[in-house]
């Protein structure tokens, strides 16, 4: 017959344990995920924070007849050696500029070489012995000094670690962006206010349906080949530009907001469609002046989101060509331009250990842009959530 | 004049027009309202279906023009048909303005075109999915016009060094004859994309569980945001991490085993990946958990089975196709992904079941054949076509195949929030 | 009626006041052992009081049955029989239920042991997405009823036949278990319950959600049962309560009104309010 309480109860200690070892188990799980993260920004803070800080070095600059040819003769040969060689190459052309300097010296903080900074820094570097004494010394003196670096923000891609901003990538990322959203939002919002409240549920919508989802699944590579064979060579829109990187991310991002947006609409209830169709509007009238309002909040909150992803990609833009090296900055839709990620993956490859400092130092930035969109956007969506 | 010059010229017109036509298109349906004739629709409408009437066929015409010249190549001059969609525009306002009459539905009308641009939005992710397809087809079937398909498939060799010396009439100059066999390319995609599984499922998998069955409702909340995080991370930046911090970290590793590893391991790029993907896998793992109804849980307690065993023996069979989809979702996405194996991974082709040595993959190959300075019809470039094709079509049978299963996980639990 | 009075002559008939958890009446066919005791039993679902301090004796081998309008505690009573309030948050217990001489709700009582010994069938069948036979043999497997293959067999027909589905399934025992009828995956759910040999089966209102002919088969299968389980039911149907329970208890506002015989209970209440609910005045 059936058993005691504490009989079953005895059997049940081992199954009790095996319940328990899932329950830490899984936890231990989300715990690992939660730990990549954490070493994940540890690791990428320890990188990138030293890159907005950048050795300075005071010099006595010399605008002598010789510095007019060459640069260097300007300085004093025992700190030339230490002095960013981008700031060398400036002199010349100064005092062609302005030729009363000639013959006049000046004292002033310059950056320093990347060297000296690494060394500052305590990381790798390829000064001898007698550079570094020398650093030390004028360490000593308080004409080298680690300050912040202005220099990352201000000017676009280099040769030289020390000289090498993000400026011109985040103008082009800028203007990439402005391409994609007036692309993909009017229609990923049209198509999606098509299937939700104007298509007949036949067997073309839900073609268009499983399409869309099909989209948003396929691996973004393929979208650049896409922009190559047809952007580029079919209808020649000029290759690295942000036209031809903007028209490719905003095909992607088309899915993204076609989601959202279908989303935001179908939350709208009916009672407001029948109440709006009631007092006798057509049906466009319904969606122009009751829907599309109310779903609003949700269509930019999935914007903001799409527009995030986009910002992120780079394998799309590699194919079309936007990793050109592009020191100047240029506001221009159809001229060689570069983005911040794609900046980050050209300086991931640069041999040299001071770009290392520089890559994170990129990518912190465009980590904080994309967590301030995705904050905005769980902001928005907060602030105008709605239960009906 | 300029291309520029003369386009900005045209809209400019254009815009005049359509104003001309907006305000004479109110006016004179103010004035027929006024003389007390009852209208279908009211001014406004009338005035915005004169200004479709003028720009709409313009700019279709214009359209039309810049399609065919690009298109079929013919030689139209640019002003003559920017000349011709101002023609028509004007005949397009006299026509518009002649329609303002009390018995003309222009709501109806607008409303009509409106339909027709959302329908031509709706039509452009269709386009998109074709350009795709036909972009990698059409190029992909030049590649196979050069090297046979079947060596494509089978070869074992991937060496395309020496096609761009036949693209340039020098072929017999090359040391050696170009191969494209895709096999190592693939081996070594399937090596990096089986690690990241092994990685992704069981954590995204366990954190699913442990969120949706064990979790207090405020760790919860807080965890899966946290977790979105690891996929909202760019790609390059996951690829950073893979080449300069975790593969130094597994040579260390190896080492310390006595195991000789490449900086540009297999297990770098695949384990970073698989961090990257655990997001994908738990987030609709726990979505399907919890949608698995409660009267489950509750037939199986009711017995006396530990909440253990329930899950096991329950929840997670019932959830299975879910998961499985999940799971298909993100080989899928791991197949595509490109940034961390172009970063991390190596560039020879290498078929070896070693994950310590360096392989390469079909991404990789299709960066690399398309940046650098090759000309366009040279065997390597369209190789990256052909690699794109297959890419194409793994990826979305696995898509396909993974719909089908949600649908038939949604059928069986009507559940309508997957 | 009379014939009952008659032969129940050590119980005065329609007391007025009996005993605490005891029923009014005595049903002289039915066996008397306890199965389980229930003594000033309250709930709170955060902070409304959903059963307000219930005493009621439940009779081994017998069927109860617990009536009363939606909403008045039946179900959340049942669940407390086998603390499947457990699962809901902010759920909050007093009192006494006692079981073999154990306090239920103790903090030591694994609530796993008090399951395995208290089976349940729900409203809806709820069969798992297995086979029919291993929705049947998973729990004995588990809880090391049966260790060879042949007593696992033997013991899932047998559970079937005693649910009265062996027949209709023998040939298909290896389908999913979803593939039955709603009728048939409710036997299904049952054979399930008794197939771990508990003592006590818990059922919230099997046949709400069955059509006639189903209800009557399970209606048929309770009597059938009760020879070797305690059944406990809950149902809104006061015809089927009629028809198959020993005892009944009236539900209202999570008090127990009356608890009698059933028959007395549908020929003479007690109380007033259970009579207005059986005579349909509301409910």
């Amino acid at each position: 017959m059936s058993q005691s309480f504490d009989d079953i109860s005895a059997q049940l200690r081992k199954r009790h344990r095996k319940s328990a070892r899932l329950k830490w188990i899984s936890m231990g799980a989300l715990g690992l995920a939660g730990l990549f993260l954490v070493l994940f920004f540890a690791d990428m803070l320890g990188k990138g924070l030293p890159a907005f800080q950048q050795a300075q070095i005071q010099v006595e600059i010399d605008y002598n007849e010789e510095a007019q040819r060459m640069g260097r003769a300007a300085l004093d040969p025992e700190v030339s050696r230490l002095v960013s060689r981008t700031f060398e190459r400036l002199i010349p052309g100064q005092i062609r500029d302005n030729p009363e300097l000639l013959g006049t010296t000046e004292t002033r903080w310059v950056l320093a070489d990347s060297q000296v900074d690494q060394y500052l820094k305590r990381h790798r570097h390829k000064l001898n012995e007698a550079q570094q004494a020398t650093v030390d010394e004028l360490v000593e003196e308080g004409r080298v000094e680690l300050k912040f670096n202005t220099t990352f923000f201000t000017t676009g891609d280099s040769k030289m670690p020390e000289a090498s901003g993000i400026l011109s990538a985040a103008v082009g990322t800028v203007l990439t962006m402005l391409v994609t959203l007036a692309i993909a939002f009017p229609i990923g919002v049209m198509t999606a206010v098509y299937l939700e409240e104007f298509a007949p549920d036949n067997r073309f919508t839900q073609f268009i349906e499983i399409n869309i989802n099909n989209l948003a699944a396929i691996p973004s590579i393929l979208f650049g080949l896409l922009g190559l064979a047809i952007f580029i060579n079919f209808f020649g829109v000029p290759r690295s530009s942000p036209l031809v990187g903007g028209m490719t991310l905003a095909l992607m991002t088309l899915p993204v907001i076609i989601i959202a947006t279908r989303t935001a609409l179908r939350s709208v209830p009916d009672s407001i469609r029948h109440a709006a169709f009631g007092v006798g509007c057509s049906r466009w009238q319904v969606v122009r002046d009751h829907v599309l309002p109310l779903a609003m909040p949700g269509i930019m909150t999935g914007s903001i989101i799409g527009l995030a992803q986009a910002m992120g990609e780079t394998a799309p833009l590699i194919i079309v060509g936007m990793v050109a090296f592009i020191p100047d900055v240029s506001a221009s839709f159809t001229q060689a331009a570069t983005v911040l990620p794609a900046q980050v993956f050209t300086w991931a490859g640069e041999p040299e250990r001071a770009f290392v400092e520089k890559t994170a130092g990129g990518i912190l930035v465009l980590l904080s842009i994309l967590i301030f969109l995705n904050a905005t956007a769980v902001i928005l969506r907060k602030k105008f959530e709605r239960r009906w | 004049m300029q291309t520029n010059q003369l386009l900005a010229l045209f809209s400019g017109v254009l815009l005049v027009l359509g104003l001309v036509a907006f305000f004479l298109g109110r006016a004179k349906a103010a004035k027929v309202r006024a003389s007390g004739t009852a209208m279908y629709a009211q001014p406004d409408q009338y005035a915005w279906f004169t200004v479709l009437a003028t720009a709409g066929p313009a700019l279709l015409v214009g359209a039309a023009g810049a399609f065919f010249m690009l298109l079929l190549g013919a030689e139209i001059p640019t002003l003559y048909l920017l000349a011709a969609s101002l023609v028509v525009a004007a005949a397009g306002l006299m026509v518009g303005i002649q329609q303002v009459r009390p018995d003309f539905h222009a709501r109806k009308a607008i409303e009509r075109v409106i339909r027709a641009i959302l329908v031509t939005a709706a039509l452009i992710s269709i386009f998109t999915t074709f350009g795709i397809l036909f972009s990698i087809v059409f190029e992909a079937l030049r590649f196979f016009q050069m090297h046979s398909f079947w060596d494509f498939v089978t070869g074992t060799v991937w060496n395309p060094g020496a096609s761009f010396l036949a693209a340039a009439g020098r072929a017999e100059e090359g040391a050696s004859a170009a191969q494209f066999g895709s096999v190592p390319l693939f081996a070594g995609t399937f090596m990096i994309t089986a690690i990241a599984m092994l990685v992704a499922i069981p954590v995204g998998l366990l954190a699913a569980i442990y969120m949706a069955e064990f979790a207090p409702k405020r760790v919860r909340t807080l965890a899966k945001p946290t977790l979105e995080v690891l996929a909202g991370i760019p790609t390059v930046v996951y690829g950073f991490f893979a080449a300069i911090t975790v593969a130094p970290i597994i040579v260390d590793v190896a080492g310390f085993f006595g195991l000789d590893a490449s900086f540009n391991n297999a297990v770098a790029p695949g384990v970073v990946m698989g961090i990257m993907i655990i997001p994908f896998i738990s987030s609709l793992s726990d979505d399907v958990i919890n949608s698995v109804p409660d009267s489950m849980r509750q037939g199986s307690l009711a017995l006396g089975m530990t909440h253990g065993e329930t899950i096991r023996d329950v929840v997670i069979p019932a959830a299975l196709p879910g998961i499985i989809s999940a799971s298909l979702l993100a080989v899928s996405r791991a197949l595509g992904e490109t940034m961390i194996v172009v970063m991390a991974a190596g560039m020879r082709p290498n078929l070896t079941a070693n994950p310590l040595e360096d392989m390469t993959t079909v991404t990789v190959r299709i960066v690399a054949a398309l940046t650098g300075d090759l000309e366009f019809e040279s065997a390597e470039t369209l190789s990256a076509f052909a690699l794109g094709l297959v890419l194409f079509a793994v990826t979305l049978s696995l898509n396909l195949v993974s719909v089908l299963m949600i649908r038939r996980f949604r059928e069986k639990y009507r559940v309508n929030n997957l | 009626m009379t014939s009952l009075q008659s032969t129940t002559p050590k119980v005065a008939v329609n007391s007025p006041e009996p005993e605490v958890g005891q029923p009014v009446t005595r049903n002289e066919q039915a066996c008397h052992d306890l199965s389980i005791r229930v003594r000033d039993l309250s709930l709170w679902y955060g902070e409304t009081q959903a059963l307000k301090s219930l005493s009621i004796d439940i009779f081994q081998k017998n069927v109860t049955a617990l009536i009363g309008p939606s909403g008045c505690g039946k179900s959340t009573f049942l669940r407390c029989l086998n603390r499947m309030n457990d699962l809901i948050p902010g759920v909050t217990i007093r009192g006494l239920v006692e079981m073999d001489g154990f306090d239920v709700n103790a903090v030591k009582m694994d609530e796993v042991a008090l399951r395995r010994r208290v089976g349940m069938v729900f409203q809806k069948p709820n069969p798992f997405p297995k086979s029919i036979y291993e929705n049947v043999a998973y729990a004995p497997r588990m809880h090391d009823l049966v260790s060879r293959k042949a007593d696992q067999d033997e013991l899932v027909e047998k559970a079937l036949r005693d649910a009265g589905l062996w027949e209709e399934v023998k040939d298909k025992l290896h389908q999913p278990g979803t593939s039955l009828s709603g009728g048939q995956q409710q036997r299904l759910c049952i054979a399930r319950a008794i197939a771990v040999q508990p003592d006590v089966i818990l059922m919230d209102e099997p046949t709400s959600a069955l059509d006639p002919i189903s209800t009557a088969t399970i209606e048929d299968l309770m009597d059938k049962l009760k020879q070797q389980f305690t059944i406990i039911t809950v149902t809104h149907n006061m015809q089927q309560a009629a028809r198959v329970a020993d005892y009944t208890a009236f539900f209202h506002l999570g008090e127990i009104i009356e608890y009698n015989d059933t028959q007395m209970m549908f020929s003479s209440p007690a109380t007033k309010k259970a009579e207005d609910y059986i005579t349909g005045r509301y409910g």
